[in-house]
């Protein structure tokens, strides 16, 4: 029951500090990368599977559905941003907004459909889904198919950007992302935020209670893909090409590896989970299909033995919220 | 040490400005082979292309020059994303100077744009969308083994003069296998020849019964492949199935190596007919090389179209390097270089670089062997015709390319 | 195009064909999940590992498909049962996800290992000589081992279905997916029971990968895709009961060969769409109780 208000207690005050200093160092921490060594384009992608990772998170870590086809929201913002960018010459935010909005299209229609079904039922369905909307995109011609849009211009953001300088593109990405990343907390701690946990824990309990269950779970899979979908317009940016692979359910098992590796239903384990996933393609890149083999065995393991995820086991360690 | 912390410096400026400065030049190459070594095409490309590079880079004799010579190699995994991270972080970090083979239209179409953008050269040999040499033609770009066109009109044009009249595809449905079609189709009805029919199936389908049974009741002379890879080999294994082949009518795969003959066995490819650039018992220097190849490689494979392309790509590229006296590391200006060279190759024979990169040399018209006429492993080709290179690839003035465009 | 008879049935025939292994592998996947609550996403791994078992009886031990057809089920079986003695079972009282998450692992590294080990463009298995060639049966040429296919997981299909719903071990098995403690104070082992469940289940997956050796080439990534297709047939169908999965396995199979027929370029995604129908009209599929 005290679930359902949106309570200020001690608890829950100091949880927000906790959040928020690890919010802070995290985005300094961000923000010092182009004095380093360090790669940016690396961090830059690592930025947009965080964000995709985190709105993934938004969905099963509070609502508990687990969606198994995410990636279509991701892939369907990437191809509406690319086309807005190459073939309408839109401005870089305008075709951002244009992919969030094929996004939330989408995120709309196939969360009417697959809210139908719970539990297991979901997650096929996001599945198959995702499979119907990738053989789509194959087969219609604005996104050319196996070839994908290619050599897409970065452009100028609101006309004083220069995106296609990587130290500008950079700040602009992360900037993104800790927007969307604020976005994402907040909803998790509003009102709303607080219904779907309390669905999650006790369907029957919370419809009781008057709260139309349905209701709240289409919302949380429209908001999540939507934010999917933001991360999918940036990712355009990075990569400068979209394609097949962000589409396909290799992407959507990718998506539930990082957040499960980071800790579902933590605030900070889909950014730590995706980073290591990256990272991990990244340098193991040059040993072929064992990076498949070593993510299977790391949902193995995960699932055996932390299902907390690596944040959430720190957070269980330490007793503080992250 | 200062020499690394220079290095470093010019990384970093290199990495931030568009395209890095022209730097000195010096006598050091470092090439990264960027192609799929795990998946669909790692038997046609994967490790042995890279093992191709090493040879042309020993064959080369440029290290005895004093020529420092590195090669680094990846797995693009057929993504484009991947791809292009891993040919950025070359580029920027490694400071790689020529990237070769990238097959997948996709991930070649990608690098291609980024190879322009940092001013690298690309050698592509693996991939076969003919966009390359045409609507995104580049300056830093050289096509090297063979593209669609060529596939389509070496197979369409050769199978409808030797009697092949009328036609029916079965046709991959996406931008790759439609290109494949219209450009067979066309070279068909040049040779005035008939397309009776066709089916468009999904991508990836793993049962063909139902197209081939429409293709069976169409009654055409030839049934042409518009597809890649494993939809092909399916295909075939299912025609044999139903006595397509035996029943009189020919199976011509458009896109298919020898990988794939290997894979399928003779006993379900005889009577195939198809168009390659590169076959291993062809003449004294193919043998030669192929026996070489053979006997480094860890299968004892013989080297695929593309592999021979890699080799023979790079061994015209250090030519062009050596008689600039150095490597300028500026793409386009080795790239111009090696477009005013004329192409003398053991593998390929004489060819020359077209203005918009298409690298143009004879195509073969091959017919698989069958089981009874193959003499020994990898015997699995006989020789039905030799299209010469100017009929076989674009003609320039069809070319849409802009660099053609003074 | 105009509509011909005899070229309509051929495409029903073709599509019984297909409609054979949905059967087969929505069966196997109905199977387990009545018995361990676990929606097995390693199903299209394993019905790979049966097609890769019957190529190595022939190519290292010489024994043809015959064996292979028995061989390959029992071995691919033991695996599983091995992996649910070390793996599956620790998930015993934790969210269903759990399980689907966990086999998702457990079929990475299986198609992993073997793209290591084989690459991806597949391994040719040749069709039994006593199956070679084929009929024509006027509308159509029918290659006598398709029509095996056909016949074959038909039988097979209704030998499961008896065990379970006409027999002791049936009866327990229903049973204890009811009621397992009761069912244990009878004297029941149930684990055993649960293991031996999932070794039937996957071993009907390592058959139909047999059953499509020859058919299809034999590569890791062959059950990758058909397992997203047997996923919808399974939300169509409901796993609620053995016939109602046999059917709709059988039936989707039909549906598909029709749309080769009348509109090739949607065959891939015909089962979804009707996914999304049905869903739409009945949420809880065709045969389907209630979540």
């Amino acid at each position: 029951m005290s679930t359902l208000t949106h309570e200020t207690t001690p608890a829950r005050r100091r949880a927000f500090s906790d959040e928020m200093i690890a919010f802070v160092v995290m985005a300094a921490l961000l923000a010092a990368v182009p004095f380093t060594d360090i790669y940016p384009f690396f961090v830059m992608q690592a930025l947009c599977f965080a964000l995709f990772a985190c709105a993934f998170n938004l969905l099963i870590g509070y609502g508990g559905l687990l969606s198994f086809g995410h990636a279509m929201f991701l892939g369907t913002a990437g191809y509406f941003t690319a086309h807005a960018l190459k073939v309408w010459g839109l401005s870089p935010e305008l075709g951002i907004v244009f992919g969030i909005i094929g996004a939330a299209g989408l995120s709309i229609i196939t969360g009417l459909i697959a809210i139908r079904r719970l539990g297991i039922y979901f997650a096929m369905i996001t599945l198959a889904l995702s499979q119907l909307v990738y053989f789509i995109y194959l087969q219609v011609p604005f996104t050319h198919g196996e070839d994908g849009i290619q050599g897409i211009p970065q452009g100028m953001l609101f006309g004083i950007f220069d995106l296609s300088q990587p130290t500008t593109l950079y700040y602009v990405i992360l900037i993104a992302f800790l927007l969307g990343f604020l976005l994402i907390y907040r909803s998790i701690n509003s009102p709303f935020g607080e219904v779907l946990k309390s669905i999650r824990e006790n369907e029957q309990r919370a419809i009781s209670l008057g709260y139309k269950a349905d209701h709240y779970k289409l919302v949380a899979f429209i908001l999540s893909g939507t934010l999917s979908g933001f991360a999918g317009a940036l990712k355009v940016f990075v990569a400068q090409n979209a394609s097949l692979t962000d589409v396909h359910w290799t992407m959507s098992g990718e998506i539930v590896l990082m957040t499960l590796v980071g800790g579902l239903g933590t605030v900070f384990g889909p950014v730590v989970g995706a980073f290591i996933i990256v990272a991990m393609q990244q340098y193991l890149a040059g040993f072929g299909q064992w990076v498949t083999v070593i993510q299977g065995a790391v949902f193995v393991v995960c699932v055996l033995t932390f299902r907390r995820g690596i944040v959430g086991e720190l957070a269980h360690l330490f007793r503080r919220s992250l | 040490m200062k020499k690394r912390a220079v290095a470093f410096l010019l990384g970093t400026v290199a990495a931030l400005s568009v395209a890095g400065p022209a730097v000195a030049m010096d006598k050091v190459v470092k090439i990264g082979v960027l192609n799929d070594q795990s998946g669909l095409y790692a038997d046609l490309a994967g490790t042995g292309s890279v093992l191709a590079a090493q040879m042309a880079v020993e064959d080369s004799g440029l290290t005895k020059k004093g020529w420092k010579i590195d090669i680094v190699s990846g797995d693009h995994q057929n993504k484009p994303d991947i791809g292009v991270n891993i040919a950025r972080q070359w580029i920027d970090v490694d400071k790689v100077d020529v990237l070769a083979d990238v097959p997948t239209s996709s991930v070649a179409l990608a690098i291609n744009n980024l190879a322009k953008e940092k001013n690298v050269v690309l050698l592509d040999s693996g991939a076969g969308t003919s966009d390359l040499t045409n609507k995104q033609c580049s300056p830093n770009t050289i096509h090297w083994t063979y593209d669609t066109y060529m596939l389509a009109h070496g197979t369409g044009t050769a199978l409808t003069k030797s009697g092949g009249k009328t036609w029916f595809f079965l046709t991959a449905d996406y931008a790759f296998g439609a290109a494949l079609e219209r450009d067979t189709t066309a070279a068909i009805k040049a040779a005035s020849g008939k397309v009776v029919g066709g089916v468009k199936h999904p991508l990836n389908t793993s049962d063909f019964s139902s197209f081939l049974l429409q293709a069976q009741a169409s009654k055409a002379n030839v049934i042409g492949l518009a597809n890649a890879g494993g939809d092909t080999v399916n295909a075939i294994k299912q025609a044999s199935e139903f006595g397509i082949v035996s029943g009189g009518q020919k199976l011509a795969g458009l896109l298919m190596f020898i990988s794939d003959i290997h894979a399928l066995g003779l006993q379900a490819a005889k009577g195939l007919n198809l168009t390659s650039t590169f076959y291993w018992n062809l003449n004294d220097g193919t043998r030669a090389f192929s026996k070489r190849f053979q006997e480094r490689i860890k299968t004892h494979a013989v080297p695929t179209m593309v592999q021979a392309g890699v080799y023979s790509s790079l061994m015209h590229y250090f030519k062009a390097l050596d008689k600039l006296g150095g490597n300028p590391h500026d793409g386009a200006k080795v790239v111009a270089e090696m477009k005013s060279m004329p192409v003398i190759d053991p593998l390929f024979g004489k060819g020359k670089i077209e203005p918009n990169g298409r690298n143009i040399h004879d195509a073969y018209l091959f017919e698989v062997k069958s089981p009874a006429e193959s003499k020994g492993a990898w015997d699995y080709y006989k020789l039905v015709a030799t299209i010469p290179g100017d009929e076989a690839f674009t003609p320039l003035d069809k070319s849409t390319c802009s660099l053609l465009k003074k | 195009m105009s509509i011909s008879l005899p070229a309509l049935s051929a495409q029903l025939l073709v599509g019984l064909i297909n409609g054979s292994f949905y059967a087969l592998l929505s069966l196997g996947l109905a199977v387990i999940f009545g018995m361990l609550n676990i929606i097995n996403f390693a199903h299209g791994a394993l019905y790979m590992m049966g097609a890769f078992c019957a190529y190595f009886l022939l190519n290292a031990f010489g024994l043809n498909y015959w064996f292979a057809l028995i061989l390959a089920p029992v071995m691919v079986g033991i695996f599983g049962m091995v992996l649910e003695r070390t793996l599956l079972k620790w998930l015993t009282g934790l969210d269903h996800l759990y399980g689907l998450l966990l086999t998702f692992g457990i079929a990475l590294i299986i198609q992993g290992l073997f793209q290591n080990y084989f690459g991806s463009s597949g391994l040719p298995y040749a069709i039994p000589d006593q199956l070679r060639g084929g009929v024509n049966l006027g509308f159509m040429f029918l290659p006598i081992y398709r029509g095996w296919v056909v016949v074959f997981s038909l039988v097979i299909c209704l030998i499961t279905w008896y065990l379970i719903e006409r027999t002791q071990f049936g009866a327990y098995l229903r049973a204890a997916t009811e009621n397992p403690a009761l069912v244990r104070a009878f004297g029941i082992n149930v684990p055993r029971m649960i293991t031996l469940t999932y070794g039937l289940g996957v071993g009907l997956a390592a058959l139909a990968g047999v059953l499509s050796a020859p058919i299809n080439q034999v590569r890791p990534l062959m059950g990758a895709d058909l397992i997203i297709v047997v996923f919808a047939v399974v939300v169509i169908g409901g796993m609620g009961s053995i016939m109602g999965s046999i059917i709709t396995g059988f039936a989707l199979g039909i549906i598909e060969g029709l749309t080769k027929y009348f509109y090739p370029e949607a065959s891939n995604t015909v089962v979804f769409v009707l996914m999304v129908l049905i869903l739409l009209v009945k949420p809880t599929g065709l045969t389907g109780r209630a979540t």
